[in-house]
């Protein structure tokens, strides 16, 4: 039995920024972490001097880490982290800063995810990724994560009766969120029909089930209230968090991720249900694990995502506001920072500073990441309750 | 006997090859792959099987080792990729293939065979890929694979309608893979005959036979290497080297050193004039093949015929190297290890011997099965297992 959480008193998260993000850049990824430390500068007013705290993610640095980072934007922090787990790394970020906070290891600590698209990046990065895909997934095709998924897709709704017109809602949800979000990449109007008639990538995922790489920078500040309120910032607070990597490897095919294994004590710690949550942003690469998410998370029972979406509207102002700002299947897929819209864009929500539009009455929100096809399956899953201070 | 009609003008296809970079440990699954096995690692502390290949067991950290396993499987989901980033792939497409729980344990992804689907059960087979490097084929259960089929044919070598060149087709062993061949549907035969021509040619030889091309080779001469693929009409597609010189003698006793000259001629240089003169050709062709037939003599040296097993031996590892360089260009590098054949060469021998035609069958079996190195009868099989067992032991043995 793991012993109860203990409570993330002490600590508020603040300054959620986005880096208007480009299809294709010649930047590097350095460039993209100066314009996200520049972004967290003019919204709180910290100087290098200020920021004691660095936490970087990644996967077009190489060949530098945090470390290289860190010399290179000219801070000296006394906490120093490297997240790897991509789709995961927000969260992930957000709970290890947190509790450097709260134990007294630093003050302000910014939390930075920055990745660049070149022409050909993504083929590269694909070909490098991981030991297990050079091995045992790149010489079957070499799909990429598109064909990865196609087969946890093909599972998934083989096993559960989710269908195409399901997903089809999920993705036409989103992109009506993204339409009023200006730094989406994608806001063209996309219905049923256009999603279900897309080209097939690798069947059963079709075009419009694939997110667009893309390059650009996220960025949040974790820190103390007192230390927020000095600066006059909007402050919301970690009701609960949850993060495993690994989980039920012996599932022959992934149907659920490691949010299944600890969803009840993430509501238990946050002492809310899943109901009383206003929005929820969703890891989405692939609306699959949007569908796993909704049912793992505890928003509906396992094997009951397809009748839950038909039942629920996902759009600002509907009945579960779902990754309001387009989510990575219409705002774009900025490399690690697609691990970190999630929480950056639940901020903006909860603080009522949205890009778009704003989530009625948003309070909470739920926040889930979901990172690295290390062969067959994502291997990391994370989950945070924020709630604004007000 | 132009077989294939080609715009001279037209730009050439270029051949790729799958994506390479592996794990040492998947090296070493690829390494028992090319000898036709289906290995996957097991714990040698608690059993545990697993893939994709490890450095630890996953359940107990203990070491692992590879072991032949059942090759059962059932297909638990499947996806057609019609986009891909690598340039091989992108020239295959769409591609078929799926995940499958092996009845040894762990899930893996594979290629599909046509018409096999999901729930269904299938015969696993490890398979090299152009690149040389192991991939697994998931087969429909108890049935042979289809030569037809379109993702198979990426990992074996198919005869019917193929264009081959065997290197001397006056042995025996030449006149029995001429033979098999032809009985196999080789499109065009090109029999390579030293001169000077034999009266036994006429009688005896496969100059009567219909898509057979007599041509004087003989590869001690460069001029003649080139001459012969000059005259070969249209692409070639396989070449079988069955060249041999077979004399006996220890190295400081009953050497005659003119004949010992003239049979490392054949075996080494010889081979590189023929790699050489048909490597270009074979790298532009869909499923090229160069095969080679190796004494077991070649894997340790034998004091009663010294220097037939150095040349054997030169010759293996000049095959690892052109392995290596073939690779690159998707051409397959197949080795068939054989004993002592049934013919002039072994009128001493004791038996068991291996007949012709049947090792002309063998080479026939390791180019559709796609099989990098291969052993034919029971002196070649005891060789290689004694030798992968303990070398330094197989080495003594030998000249004891």
């Amino acid at each position: 039995m793991t012993r109860a959480q203990a409570s993330y008193d002490g600590v508020v998260l603040c300054a959620p920024v986005t880096v208007a993000y480009q299809r294709y850049s010649s930047q590097p990824a350095h460039w993209w972490a100066g314009r996200a430390m520049r972004s967290l500068a003019e919204a709180t007013g910290f100087g290098p001097a200020d920021i004691d705290g660095f936490c970087f993610a990644s996967f077009s640095a190489m060949p530098d880490t945090a470390v290289g980072l860190i010399q290179h934007l000219g801070l000296s922090p006394r906490w120093l982290d490297h997240i790897p787990t991509g789709g995961a790394s927000g969260v992930m970020a957000l709970r290890r800063a947190a509790r450097a906070v709260q134990c007294g290891d630093a003050d302000v600590v910014a939390c930075v995810a920055a990745d660049t698209n070149r022409l050909d990046s993504f083929r590269h990065t694909l070909a490098t990724f991981s030991r297990f895909s050079q091995d045992a997934v790149y010489p079957y095709g070499f799909g990429g994560p598109n064909a990865t998924f196609a087969l946890i897709t093909d599972a998934y709704m083989r096993a559960y009766g989710v269908t195409r017109d399901d997903f089809g809602k999920l993705c036409v949800a989103q992109r009506r969120n993204a339409r009023s979000n200006p730094l989406a990449l994608q806001r063209g109007e996309l219905t049923l029909d256009d999603y279900l008639r897309a080209r097939s990538i690798s069947d059963p995922v079709h075009l419009f089930d694939c997110v667009m790489p893309c390059a650009g920078a996220e960025a949040f500040i974790v820190t103390t209230p007192e230390i927020a309120a000095r600066r006059g910032l909007q402050m919301a607070r970690i009701l609960a968090t949850i993060e495993r990597h690994n989980a039920y490897p012996d599932d022959p095919v992934q149907l659920r991720g490691g949010w299944a294994m600890d969803a009840d004590s993430l509501w238990a710690s946050a002492g809310i249900a899943p109901a009383e949550v206003d929005t929820l942003q969703a890891y989405d690469d692939y609306p699959v694990i949007v569908a796993m998410q909704l049912e793992d998370l505890g928003f509906c029972a396992k094997g009951g995502a397809a009748e839950f979406i038909r039942a629920t509207t996902f759009e600002i102002g509907g009945d579960l506001p779902l990754n309001t700002n387009g989510g990575q299947l219409s705002f774009g897929q900025a490399g690690a920072a697609g691990g970190f819209q999630n929480v950056t864009e639940a901020l903006r929500q909860v603080l009522r500073q949205p890009l778009g539009t704003q989530v009625p009455d948003a309070d909470i929100a739920a926040i889930s990441g979901f990172g690295l096809v290390n062969y067959d399956r994502g291997v990391c899953t994370a989950a945070a309750i924020v709630e604004a201070c007000r | 006997m132009n077989r294939e009609k080609r715009d001279p003008l037209a730009r050439r296809k270029e051949r790729h090859v799958p994506p390479g970079a592996r794990s040492r440990a998947m090296h070493a699954m690829s390494a028992r792959a090319a000898m036709g096995r289906f290995v996957l690692q097991g714990c040698v502390d608690c059993g545990e099987v697993t893939y994709p290949p490890r450095d630890a067991c996953p359940r107990c950290w203990g070491e692992l080792q590879w072991t032949d396993r059942d090759r059962g499987a059932r297909v638990l989901s499947e996806t057609i990729i019609r986009v891909s980033t690598d340039l091989y792939f992108r020239g295959q497409l769409p591609w078929r293939m799926g995940k499958v729980e092996l009845d040894a344990g762990p899930v893996a992804l594979a290629h599909l065979h046509a018409g096999l689907k999901v729930g269904e059960r299938a015969e696993m087979r490890l398979m090299l890929d152009r690149g040389g490097n192991a991939a697994l084929f998931a087969l429909p259960a108890g049935r042979e694979p289809d030569m037809g089929d379109r993702q198979w044919r990426e990992f074996v070598v198919p005869v019917k309608d193929r264009t081959i060149l065997v290197s001397d087709a006056r042995s025996a062993i030449g006149r029995a893979v001429v033979h098999a061949l032809h009985a196999a549907g080789a499109g065009h035969i090109v029999a390579g005959l030293a001169p000077p021509a034999r009266v036994a040619d006429q009688s005896d030889g496969v100059s009567g036979l219909t898509r057979v091309q007599p041509v004087p080779l003989d590869l001690t001469d460069p001029v003649m290497v080139a001459e012969c693929m000059s005259k070969i009409a249209g692409p070639l597609d396989i070449v079988i080297n069955t060249a041999r010189l077979v004399r006996g003698g220890g190295v400081s006793a009953d050497g005659n050193l003119v004949e010992q000259r003239r049979m490392l001629d054949i075996a080494v240089l010889g081979f590189m004039r023929l790699a050489q003169a048909s490597a270009p050709l074979l790298q532009g062709r869909p499923s090229g093949a160069f095969v080679d037939l190796l004494s077991a003599q070649a894997l340790a040296g034998d004091s009663d015929c010294a220097g037939y097993a150095a040349g054997e031996a030169a010759r293996h590892s000049l095959l690892q190297s052109f392995r290596h360089e073939m690779r690159a260009v998707g051409v397959r590098v197949l080795s068939v290890f054989t004993g002592p054949s049934d013919d002039e060469d072994h009128q001493s021998a004791p038996p068991p011997k291996v007949a012709p035609l049947r090792l002309a069958r063998a080479i026939i079996e390791a180019l559709e099965a796609g099989r990098e190195v291969s052993c034919v009868g029971d002196v070649a099989v005891d060789a290689m297992d004694r030798w992968l067992a303990d070398p330094a032991l197989y080495m003594r043995e030998k000249n004891l």
